[in-house]
């Protein structure tokens, strides 16, 4: 995966550049040294590194509009980051950008428990927002496994989604309100408490569109009351088919749990030697948690106990309290940190038709064969959403491209089957170059479309998202008006 | 004239090869567009593609009658949980609802307080732009984030940046039972605070409204719980006394009792009939109250536990002038003022930016939304 050559035009402006960004930043939120961009050169995608230009901390919306604002009077393009957690390589900048942080805008404007709903800057983190507001009894629902640390400003570029969302949905759905700045430092406010917006759903296009319409500063969020409580079942089975003709039985009785999540035998295996947790050692495992009051709860358990059953699971252990319920999520919790511990991985994170759940999983298996690279699957099992997760070693030459061909074959597969690229990472840099084998052209070219209004001159966020080939006359269009 | 194309090439052509205004209908049950226009007809473009009851997806032609998608869901148990209204008794139209129309509108009744509206249940669209091009986003996945999410652009664009084809919809099962709380005469401030109050606790409400006359002619709010049986007899019990402090509180558990109140809610029942201009009022729910206040309503009801307001009020009244709150109002039934609310000079140049590239011609529904 390549990004552009660094434009010389630009690179030449850097101390007219930091000269300007200094007149309206503090001396401490300009960051142009080259020991000092370098904490900025990646994300979570850590394979891919260039520092950049130089770093703007902001403090304010209007630090951020008159950010941008300069960078759009000089031609220099801007890569904004939430907290740098994107695995997509969504915050990578290039040599010839500036990345525009958001992490000193951290503050909650507006708690309103009346009209259930928080306003934060966007720099604030995922589980902060949630923390602003437990005590009193809500919560933030969109819950990204890197809640701890990515930001508010990052879930909306990506439309970030987590375990939960079968029942609360990803952010798209709980984001009521922003202000944004676009790229030449206008400031506009689009929805707000009301629950819809007016006129065209300019949010809803905002919302997962990767930095490339506008940053982000402020957010109305939908907050929720916390359920009295919740339990998770855990089953395992013979056969992934078994497995999966379970979820889709509990699904059609109509059982909506708050999450389903699946784990493969490669997964299961890696997750106890790591963990511990007591997981049965069979084909299929899953993780079933449902909420409501003690009675609701085992009223929906006695319910799926009963579709288990038809599917013969080889181990059905329900958690009788909050002691046994930490025991079941420790093992996929662990999931990651269990792979990590055995090699360098890859983490997809393509989205399937459930129906077609045993057939990729077959599939998978053979391709993990032919390239000979070890493969584990956890998955959000009611949404489709997949989590293969590619063993290589990144420090023997050529297994970092072999480990990516083998993604791509991957997502191409969840493509075919009815599915798509990307459930809830975002496209980023990792994806950009496989969307033509989801997208023609014009599919292609009415999304681009949609950035031409925003940002007319490409600036923002430019090398991400489409392929380089489909972007580039309109990207050249910058480089020419230098 | 009227144009009815079988098949999206077939639409595709005679876009390309058009350069004057048209409107575009589904069922015509909105009554928005006007007499004499040239029309596409999407009724020609039906049919289910797909259903999976077990992965909660369906997939459907634009053209589709609502009534036969919701009865196929019934079928299976399942149900579109948005709850799209049915005004044609109040607009005065009638024909079938299309789901490219419910979708064109985001039609979203009470439910969408909790589960959300038309365009969180939309996963994917196809569409023929303004030149005439064939374009697919999203897909039929429950999670994608691939690229820009032009299928919530969709919703709402009332066909002013295509016409949709083909859409998949996230589908839900339908619960075994529902239950309704309710408590009469309250004061539309009363009123609000208890519907926030039961909004606020932890027993999932799936409606909270407002009518200030209810089927009876006096004032009654209701809250609104769906579940298992013995779940919805519990939290019904639980909101009665909670509620309690406001005012006797009666509870229904009877499920047909409840669906066919809802749908008075739902479908402005009790404004049938009511003479002057319909109107569609988007507020914070707290600032409910005091919108009834300024606007002289001689028929309203409260929904989305305060925040969606429907009004009837003389004709011509200029609603949005008395607003005083931040918001917006559509003016859903009446002549002689901009349907749509008025954007901010930014949104406003965004919007039309977006309308340019998708119908560079600017043929679809001219004037419907944004400027004339």
């Amino acid at each position: 995966m390549e990004m552009p050559a660094p434009n010389p035009t630009i690179l030449a402006k850097k101390a007219e550049l930091v000269r300007r960004l200094s007149e309206v930043l503090p001396e401490d939120a300009v960051i142009h040294e080259e020991t000092e961009t370098r904490a900025y050169e990646c994300d979570a995608l850590t394979a891919y590194r260039c520092p950049p230009l130089a770093a703007v901390l902001p403090a304010s919306t209007q630090e951020v509009s008159d950010v941008l604002r300069i960078c759009h009077d000089l031609g220099v393009p801007v890569v904004p980051r939430g907290s740098g957690t994107s695995l997509a390589g969504g915050a990578l900048p290039t040599a010839d950008s500036v990345i525009l942080g958001v992490a000193r805008m951290n503050e909650v404007l507006e708690t309103d428990y009346d009209n259930r709903f928080i306003r934060v800057q966007t720099g604030r983190t995922n589980l902060s927002v949630t923390g602003a507001v437990e005590a009193d009894g809500f919560f933030y629902a969109p819950d990204p496994s890197s809640q701890l640390a990515c930001a508010i400003a990052g879930n909306i570029a990506m439309n970030s989604g987590g375990a939960h969302c079968l029942k609360y949905g990803v952010t798209t759905n709980n984001l009521m309100g922003v202000t944004m700045v676009l790229m030449d430092g206008t400031v506009t406010e689009i929805g707000g408490a009301h629950l819809d917006a007016a006129g065209l759903d300019l949010l809803g296009v905002i919302c997962g569109s990767e930095g490339q319409l506008g940053v982000v500063t402020e957010a109305t969020l939908r907050i929720l009351a916390k359920p009295e409580g919740a339990l998770p079942v855990l089953m395992g089975f013979d056969t992934n088919e078994g497995a999966g003709a379970c979820v889709s039985d509990i699904i059609k009785a109509g059982v909506l749990p708050v999450a389903i999540e699946f784990m493969d035998r490669p997964c299961i295996e890696a997750c106890e030697a790591f963990a511990k947790a007591g997981y049965p050692m069979c084909e299929a495992l899953l993780i079933i948690e449902v909420e409501g009051s003690p009675e609701e709860i085992q009223h929906q358990l006695g319910l799926i106990k009963e579709i288990a059953a038809a599917h013969n699971p080889v181990d059905y252990r329900e958690a009788a309290d909050a002691d046994e319920a930490y025991r079941i999520w420790l093992g996929r919790k662990s999931a990651f940190g269990a792979m990590g511990q055995i090699n360098d991985y890859m983490c997809l994170d393509g989205t399937i038709p459930v129906s077609a759940l045993p057939e990729v999983l077959r599939r998978i298996g053979e391709l993990s064969k032919q390239y000979g690279l070890g493969v584990a699957n956890v998955f959000h099992a009611g949404d489709g959403n997949m989590h293969p997760l590619i063993l290589y070693n990144a420090n023997q030459p050529g297994q970092l491209e072999l480990c990516e061909a083998f993604g791509a074959d991957i997502l191409r597969l969840c493509v075919e089957v009815g599915g798509c690229l990307t459930g809830e990472h975002g496209v980023g840099l990792e994806k950009r170059d496989l969307m033509v084998d989801q997208f023609d052209p014009v599919d292609l070219e009415a999304q681009m479309a949609v950035k031409d209004v925003f940002d007319p001159a490409w600036l923002l966020n430019p090398a991400k998202v489409f392929p380089l080939a489909s972007s580039e006359a309109r990207r050249a269009v910058k480089i020419a008006a230098e | 004239m009227n144009m009815r194309p079988e098949t999206e090439a077939e639409l595709a052509e005679l876009i390309a090869g058009r350069d004057a205004p048209v409107w575009i209908r589904g069922g015509g049950t909105a009554g928005i567009v006007p007499q004499g226009t040239d029309v596409i007809e999407t009724s020609g473009l039906n049919g289910i593609s797909l259903y999976e009851p077990g992965a909660l997806t369906l997939v459907v032609k634009a053209g589709t009658a609502l009534g036969e998608i919701e009865a196929t869901l019934a079928a299976e148990g399942q149900r579109l949980a948005f709850e799209p209204a049915d005004l044609r008794a109040v607009l005065g139209t009638d024909g079938a609802p299309t789901i490219g129309g419910v979708v064109a509108m985001n039609v979203s009744g009470p439910r969408r307080i909790q589960a959300g509206a038309c365009r969180d249940f939309l996963l994917g669209v196809r569409y023929v732009d303004g030149l005439g091009t064939a374009v697919k986003n999203g897909g039929r996945v429950m999670k994608n984030v691939t690229g820009y999410d032009l299928v919530k652009l969709m919703a709402g664009a009332h066909g002013t940046l295509g016409v949709m084809t083909e859409v998949s919809m996230k589908v839900l099962p339908l619960p075994e039972a529902q239950g309704c709380v309710l408590i009469d005469g309250l004061s539309p401030d009363d009123a609000v605070a208890a519907m926030s109050a039961a909004l606020g606790s932890p027993y999932d409400v799936t409606g909270a409204a407002h009518l200030t006359e209810g089927m009876d002619g006096t004032p009654v709010t209701m809250v609104r719980v769906e579940g298992f049986g013995a779940q919805v007899d519990y939290r019904t019990g639980k909101l009665k006394e909670m509620l309690g402090r406001f005012g006797d509180v009666r509870v229904e558990t009877n499920t047909d009792r409840v669906t066919v109140g809802w749908g008075y809610v739902r479908d402005l029942t009790g404004f049938v009939g009511a003479k002057g201009d319909l109107w569609r009022i988007s507020v914070k729910p707290s600032d409910g109250p005091e919108v009834l206040r300024a606007i002289n309503a001689t028929k309203a009801q409260m929904d989305w536990g305060g925040g969606l307001i429907w009004a009837v009020v003389p004709e011509g009244s200029d609603v949005r002038s008395q607003l005083g709150v931040a918001g917006h109002a559509t003016l859903v039934r009446g002549v002689g003022q901009a349907r749509f609310h008025p954007e901010t000079p930014v949104n406003a140049r965004l919007a039309e930016g977006l309308r340019a590239k998708f119908d560079p011609k600017g043929i679809f529904n001219p004037g419907l939304m944004g400027a004339n």
